[in-house]
């Protein structure tokens, strides 16, 4: 029995090494999840203490209950990093594309077996190193997600934890996407060509390519911080810096602004890396909840490699403010308006698929309808960020905050989230509880815009994002009111989290039996009936549809 | 929405906000658009039976046209209004011969004003020379300096005068933000950069900090104060150095 055990912690099969991916990043969501319900009290309630929960802190961290400023950006940088680079990339790529794209290439097994398994422990191990930075004097990583120097350089021990925990991440991340890539271009089945791809094998090829390229120049910059941090170098410290009143004993002479351009240089990309499979998830949905072969396959395919290779163009839209030069400015602005093109197609092409659809409201479905709007709304709302002039008043405040959650949370999350009912009976034989699953698609997603949408208001009243406290300024506590709300729906969605982990759990020993081994009516080959599968039609071909869309119980 | 924005008292912000404005009726008319088209297939194509589907409706090519319209909207809205603007403020500076001209030094976690005095010349200032009456290392003696003044935490302006400010840091990267006057700016330490404004109305506002500096970050707030022309002398006078107490 303990033997078996053993070999199934360390299994090379994929979908065995997709579900401890699956299982890993949910419980790193969950952490970052709380994280930020820790911030959202002071963010209501700024200098009260926390009722109860707060005297389990050490008062080096919450004296008397009491969150310290130190405490709070920990808290947020790791927030950041726990939800990206180890929550939705990992469920999103590690997860799903381990377990599906094998599947729906036809191959029984990934190309390099032993190379992934190696790719997730070493995820694991740069999961563990963040998780004991919490651990160390100073506590973790306290320098923002985004880690720019020098504040970063000079910031305690947990940084430099947090730079190796990132290399870790990283290096398994592109193992990950060697082996993803390698499978769905040579291990499919004779006659799967790319015409005959679900968006699922595309959507996470792209994203696969984006880790490979996009990964290696933050690798060389973390490296970089690193020796900066502990050998003395001065890659991203300027000569002259004086930190409180003494000057700082380093050679000088580095730039912070090249710290930046590397960091983006992977972030945008990796933003990319977030939707992808998201977009793959809700459209093999949508396919089988719509009963309807997607409208535009091709142009979706087309418009999926566009966003990939555009998707390295437009990095210093970030960094508008960095006294950029008009010309600049001036590419980065029209390369992000560009990029917006392939996004609105791939959109109006879910959108269309709907037009004389027959739709079917279970669970699964209700999420990857809930992605189109929320998705939409995260889109829409980074038009005025990606202008250089409308940027100036929004940079850096809550209405970032609010873009860019509404397309990771109530978009990717949600979409993974409808992913999770979708395949469950592929993965255990059972259904998740139908009525628990409405309840909390319900509850979740009323609750989440009331975190989201109101954060759009703040950062039009000018709130500065990574505020402790933001009544300390006038434009700040007009607005106050509005952070009791968000604070309180984020509670309500924490508690809307319940019913979902429930049943998660226990579907999986009581949940009802699947009625036959294609629930939903499903045409990719994940859901074969035979082994190995044969393949008859290219992707989403009406016929094929229609087949498997006959009720088969 | 302009309710919901900070007061504008500047000349570039009612730009800015306009712009603000557009991109958002354009916005919310495409969430609306697509918003009531994405309802109304939810309930008219709901499922009404488990058996197979019939297929009556002709799929339409409306939406092909309407990408294209949004694409065309969104480069008319970079061409001829955000680039214009941006650049407007980005590059066509005032001269400085007519201006005030400030310089903002920040550091964790407080904003040291500097101006050049009567004669119009800035002191250098050295990190040896740093002691806490004189946080910035000014050197008295050196030429220029001597009748500098320099202000912690509070920045005074003359009403309808252009400003130039150049920005610098000391130690990490701030951003110096003034929400009145629509203007934001990273101040990246060893690079430094240049903002220009001209108040419309006197009054006291806000300088905000918009970037991480650290645990005080969230109180690296500074005092905003745009006086008329005869205060605002008078204010220098006030901060004019006294030899004698150095």
């Amino acid at each position: 029995m303990w033997n078996k055990r053993w070999q199934l912690c360390f299994s090379t099969d994929s979908k065995i090494i997709g579900i401890q991916y699956g299982i890993t990043s949910m419980s790193f969501l969950l952490l970052g999840f709380m994280l930020m319900l820790l911030m959202r009290w002071q963010l209501a309630f700024p200098g009260h203490p926390l009722p109860l929960l707060g005297k389990l802190f050490s008062d080096s961290l919450m004296p008397g209950g009491i969150m310290i400023p130190d405490f709070y950006n920990m808290l947020g940088a790791m927030h950041g990093t726990i939800m990206i680079f180890l929550g939705v990339v990992p469920m999103g790529v590690g997860a799903f594309g381990n377990y599906l794209v094998p599947l729906m290439v036809g191959s029984p097994v990934a190309a390099f077996p032993r190379l992934n398994r190696f790719g997730f422990w070493l995820y694991f191990l740069g999961g563990l190193v963040w998780l004991f930075s919490f651990l160390l004097p100073g506590g973790a990583a306290s320098a923002g997600w985004t880690s720019y120097p020098p504040l970063s350089i000079l910031a305690s021990p947990g940084q430099t934890w947090w730079l190796v925990g990132l290399l870790c991440i990283a290096i398994s991340s592109q193992i990950g996407a060697i082996n993803l890539l390698t499978t769905a271009l040579q291990s499919a089945l004779p006659g799967m060509s790319f015409s005959r791809w679900p968006i699922t094998v595309w959507a996470q090829s792209v994203a696969a390519f984006l880790l490979l390229l996009a990964f290696p120049p933050l690798e060389i910059a973390a490296l970089l911080q690193l020796m900066d941090r502990l050998s003395g170098s001065s890659f991203f410290l300027p000569s002259g810096l004086i930190i409180s009143g003494t000057p700082l004993t380093v050679a000088g002479g580095g730039n912070p602004l090249l710290w930046q351009h590397l960091f983006w240089f992977l972030a945008h990309p990796e933003v990319y890396v977030l939707i992808l499979p998201a977009i793959g998830i809700v459209a093999e949905i949508l396919v089988s909840g719509t009963r309807k072969p997607l409208y535009g396959y091709p142009t979706i395919v087309r418009s999926l490699l566009f966003l990939g290779a555009l998707s390295f163009l437009v990095w210093a839209h970030h960094m508008f403010l960095t006294d950029m030069g008009v010309k600049l400015s001036g590419f980065f602005q029209a390369t992000t308006m560009i990029v917006s093109i392939p996004s609105v197609i791939v959109l109006t092409s879910f959108l269309l698929t709907l037009w004389g659809a027959s739709i079917r409201f279970t669970v699964p479905m209700l999420f990857a309808l809930a992605f189109l709007p929320m998705f939409g709304l995260g889109g829409l709302t980074g038009i005025p960020l990606g202008l250089a002039a409308s940027d100036i008043p929004l940079h850096d405040t809550y209405y970032v905050i609010g873009h860019f959650h509404y397309i990771v949370a109530p978009g990717t999350l949600f979409a993974l989230m409808g992913g999770l009912y979708y395949w469950y009976p592929r993965i255990t034989g059972r259904m998740m509880n139908e009525a628990w699953g409405k309840i909390h698609f319900w509850l979740s997603f009323t609750s989440i815009n009331f975190v989201f949408f109101p954060m759009l208001l703040l950062g039009l009243a000018g709130v500065s994002r990574r505020l402790y406290d933001q009544t300390i300024y006038a434009h700040g506590r007009a607005v106050q009111p509005l952070n009791l709300v968000i604070s309180m729906a984020a509670w309500t969605l924490a508690v809307a989290q319940l019913p979902f982990l429930f049943n998660l759990l226990t579907s999986w020993k009581w949940g009802k039996p699947a009625p036959s081994k294609n629930p939903w009516g499903s045409p990719t080959l994940d859901w074969a009936e035979m082994l190995p599968p044969r393949i008859v039609r290219g992707a989403y071909e009406e016929e094929n549809l229609n087949e498997v869309t006959t009720p088969r119980n | 929405m302009a309710t919901l924005l900070p007061p504008d008292i500047s000349t570039q912000g009612p730009a800015i906000d306009h712009l603000l404005l557009v991109l958002h009726l354009f916005m919310g008319t495409i969430f609306l658009g697509w918003g009531g088209y994405f309802l109304y297939c939810l309930f008219r194509f709901r499922a009404k039976s488990q058996g197979p589907v019939e297929r009556s409706v002709k799929p339409f090519s409306l939406p092909k046209y309407l990408e294209l319209v949004i694409f065309g909207f969104e480069l008319f809205l970079l061409v001829f209004l955000a680039g214009p603007l941006w650049a407007k403020i980005r590059q066509d500076f005032p001269s400085e011969k007519t201006a005030i001209v400030i310089h903002l030094i920040a550091e964790q976690y407080a904003w040291n004003v500097q101006y050049p005095g009567p004669d119009g010349l800035f002191g250098p200032i050295s990190p040896a020379k740093i002691t806490p009456l004189n946080p910035l290392g000014l050197d008295r003696d050196a030429l220029g300096a001597g009748d500098d003044l320099v202000s912690v935490n509070e920045m005074h302006i003359p009403v309808h005068r252009p400003v130039v400010v150049y920005l610098s840091s000391k130690d990490v990267i701030h951003s110096f933000f003034l929400p009145v006057m629509r203007v934001k700016q990273d101040i990246i330490p060893g690079i430094g950069a240049r903002v220009w404004f001209e108040a419309t109305q006197t009054g006291s506002y806000e300088i905000a900090c918009a970037q991480l500096c650290g645990n005080g970050h969230f109180r690296m707030r500074g005092r905003f104060i745009v006086d008329t022309e005869a205060d605002f002398s008078a204010w220098l006078k006030s901060k004019e150095p006294k030899r004698n107490v150095e």
